[in-house]
């Protein structure tokens, strides 16, 4: 494959997808024969766009949400004073990723009610196993000899930690964190079954109507972020584990 | 001698003290679709039972705080979960008033609170025993009869998840064996698949990037979209396709959630059977080669068993995956535990929610550790017989 040919596909799908979100309309041709009875073709019960960045912006608020917490989580269990704590987090990890979104959805409704709030819990509370286990990894596998010299060179604590220990770490948290949003972004669509305004709002009133047109343009939105997101997050991943020197996982 | 602290027990005392004592025990309502009014400990227990509670709280809790030795954590936290778990079936007895039908008991938040404050308890003892893979499993199977005896003996039969299983015993568990169904048979058809498609990919080079490119692709399609996608193929298959409807292949329904599940199935089962045959040392290998053995004999006798541990890891994730993913079926007609959910979301009757939720995850949960056990027994055991 030619080198430039990824670049080349991603920004036309880049394109594509703007064009989509945006003038709609243009599309009709291509999604009429999906539909029968004269069927509307294009969502019309709300803006492609809106929802488009609605989606992007409960993920984004909970992807930060969980990226603040998980790494201050996996700080305190690899310091001296957290340690006791190592051997149980990573055990409560473990069993933190059996539960299925759709039953921390249905069960953070009776908490903060319909809409917006449980599914940003839902997509929190998934988003931050990924984070936190990656976290982790990158924290204890830290090259003994950098950390040595750090502390030969009279640094604190908070100077290793903030210096050396988070900035070598940084590509395998990134990992984590790319993980997580990509989970996010299909997990925020069933938000809509709690009556969430994200995508999922479109491929449900697609589901109800029996109107495939609607499906598929609410599917192939998510999906075309997430590849792009996907591929955006590796790139500042494998530039990021070229400046520390260390191959991203 | 000062008596020293229990880092997470002095977490897990914080929030015991809380739960028993400023959090509702229990909720009861008038019926199932209305507010409903807390209740305290002492409120929603016979007056001296709630103070047994009470008192066995405080010492588990005082027991998590100090160090203590394993074994007394071990009592403490089984024995404040098994007086918890007995405790709320007798709340719901003493609430709901005698003969009618319609009041619903449910646990609050407060008992929620302290299952997981004692949980969490366990948890640490149990990891810091460091349990053998079977010991973990034979904890696994005890805990299961433990709910399997409170749920036959009838002491929690008043309370309102288990009244919305009463009204649909019948059809909870036509779902849960759908559920189940839909679950390990998507998985096995990704493994019948995936296993030597993953093997192609290992020996062919030229095809690994592009099949592993296109499952990674169809991991980020949304699962409900997905879902919905498949309602058409499958829909013209069964009208088009002679026998195929007679199968039960049908647009809506257990079809397309099949075929949606065994898609997303099979980058786990693909990946890790190439990850897993790659790992093979260069080695083991060779020696194979050089005792004559042909590429078949190669393959069933060296590069399968020593990648065996890393599928079976790929199996656990598809597994889990699955359980979890089954739900969403339920939208799509394909039936499963996500039926009373949906239905529970739709009436906000919460009991309903949980008469699906708790299943689906008990069912992850022990899939999780069953698998996470045999893994590494198959691992354990190579290293053994390699060493």
């Amino acid at each position: 494959m030619k080198a430039w040919l990824p670049s080349l596909l991603r920004l036309a799908l880049v394109v594509l997808l703007v064009a989509f979100v945006t003038n709609p309309g243009w599309f009709e041709p291509l999604l009429k024969p999906l539909t029968e009875n004269n069927a509307p073709v294009i969502y019309n019960q709300g803006s492609l766009l809106t929802l488009t960045l609605l989606h992007l912006r409960t993920v984004l608020i909970a992807t930060v949400a969980a990226t603040i917490v998980a790494v201050a989580l996996a700080i305190l269990v690899t310091r001296p004073a957290g340690a006791e704590f190592l051997p149980l987090s990573r055990s409560l990890v473990n069993i933190g990723q059996t539960f299925p979104p759709v039953a921390v959805l249905a069960l953070a409704v009776p908490a903060v009610g319909f809409g917006e709030k449980p599914t940003l819990i839902a997509l929190f509370l998934y988003g931050l196993l990924p984070i936190f286990e990656n976290a982790l990894t990158g924290l204890t596998t830290l090259p003994a000899n950098v950390v040595e010299a750090a502390r030969g060179a009279g640094m604190t604590g908070w100077q290793r930690l903030t210096k050396v220990e988070l900035p070598l770490s940084a590509p395998i948290i990134l990992g984590g964190i790319r993980l997580s949003v990509v989970i996010s972004l299909a997990t925020a669509t069933i938000g809509s079954t709690v009556a969430a305004k994200t995508l999922g709002e479109v491929i449900i009133a697609g589901l109800l109507s029996n109107n495939l047109a609607f499906i598929l343009q609410g599917g192939l939105i998510v999906a075309a972020l997430a590849v792009l997101i996907y591929d955006g997050l590796s790139a500042i991943e494998r530039y990021t584990a070229r400046r520390m020197g260390r191959e991203a996982e | 001698m000062t008596p020293r602290f229990d880092k997470l027990g002095v977490v897990i005392a914080a929030i015991s003290a809380y739960a028993a004592f400023a959090a509702p025990f229990a909720t009861f309502r008038a019926n199932r679709i209305v507010p409903g009014q807390a209740r305290s400990i002492l409120e929603a227990l016979p007056a001296t039972t709630g103070t047994l509670l009470l008192a066995i709280i405080v010492a588990a809790a005082l027991i998590a705080l100090f160090k203590t030795p394993l074994v007394l954590r071990l009592a403490a936290s089984v024995m404040a979960l098994a007086a918890l778990a007995l405790l709320i079936g007798v709340a719901g007895t003493f609430l709901t008033p005698a003969g009618n039908t319609f009041a619903r008991v449910s646990p609050a938040s407060g008992f929620w609170i302290l299952i997981f404050a004692f949980t969490l308890l366990l948890a640490d003892v149990l990891t810091r025993l460091n349990l053998s893979p079977l010991a973990r499993v034979g904890v696994l199977v005890v805990a299961a009869l433990a709910i399997g005896l409170l749920l036959i003996s009838g002491s929690w039969d008043n309370l309102s998840i288990l009244k919305e299983y009463f009204n649909r015993a019948d059809s909870f568990w036509a779902e849960g064996s759908k559920h189940v169904t839909l679950a390990l048979g998507s998985l096995a058809a990704a493994v019948i698949v995936g296993l030597p498609l993953g093997i192609l990919c290992h020996r062919v080079e030229n095809l690994r990037a592009g099949v592993l490119n296109v499952l990674n692709i169809i991991q980020t399609i949304p699962s409900i979209a997905l879902f919905g996608l498949l309602i058409a193929p499958l829909g013209w298959v069964a009208a088009h396709v002679p026998g195929a409807a007679a199968l039960g292949i049908r647009g809506i329904g257990t079809a397309p959630a099949f075929v949606a599940l065994f898609l997303y199935s099979l980058l786990p089962v693909v990946a890790n059977t190439v990850v897993g045959l790659a790992g093979v040392p260069r080695a083991a290998n060779d020696a194979a080669r050089g005792m004559g053995m042909t590429d078949r004999q190669r393959l069933f006798g060296i590069e399968f068993p020593l990648a065996f541990p890393v599928i079976l890891t790929g199996i656990r994730i598809v597994l889990v995956q699955n359980i979890g993913l089954a739900t969403i079926a339920a939208l799509i007609g394909g039936g499963g535990f996500g039926v009373f959910v949906f239905q529970g979301v739709g009436q906000t009757a919460m009991d309903l929610v949980l008469l699906g939720a708790v299943p689906t995850v008990a069912l992850a949960f022990a899939a999780a550790i069953i698998l996470d056990a045999v893994i590494e027994m198959t691992a354990t055991k190579r290293r053994v017989e390699t060493a």
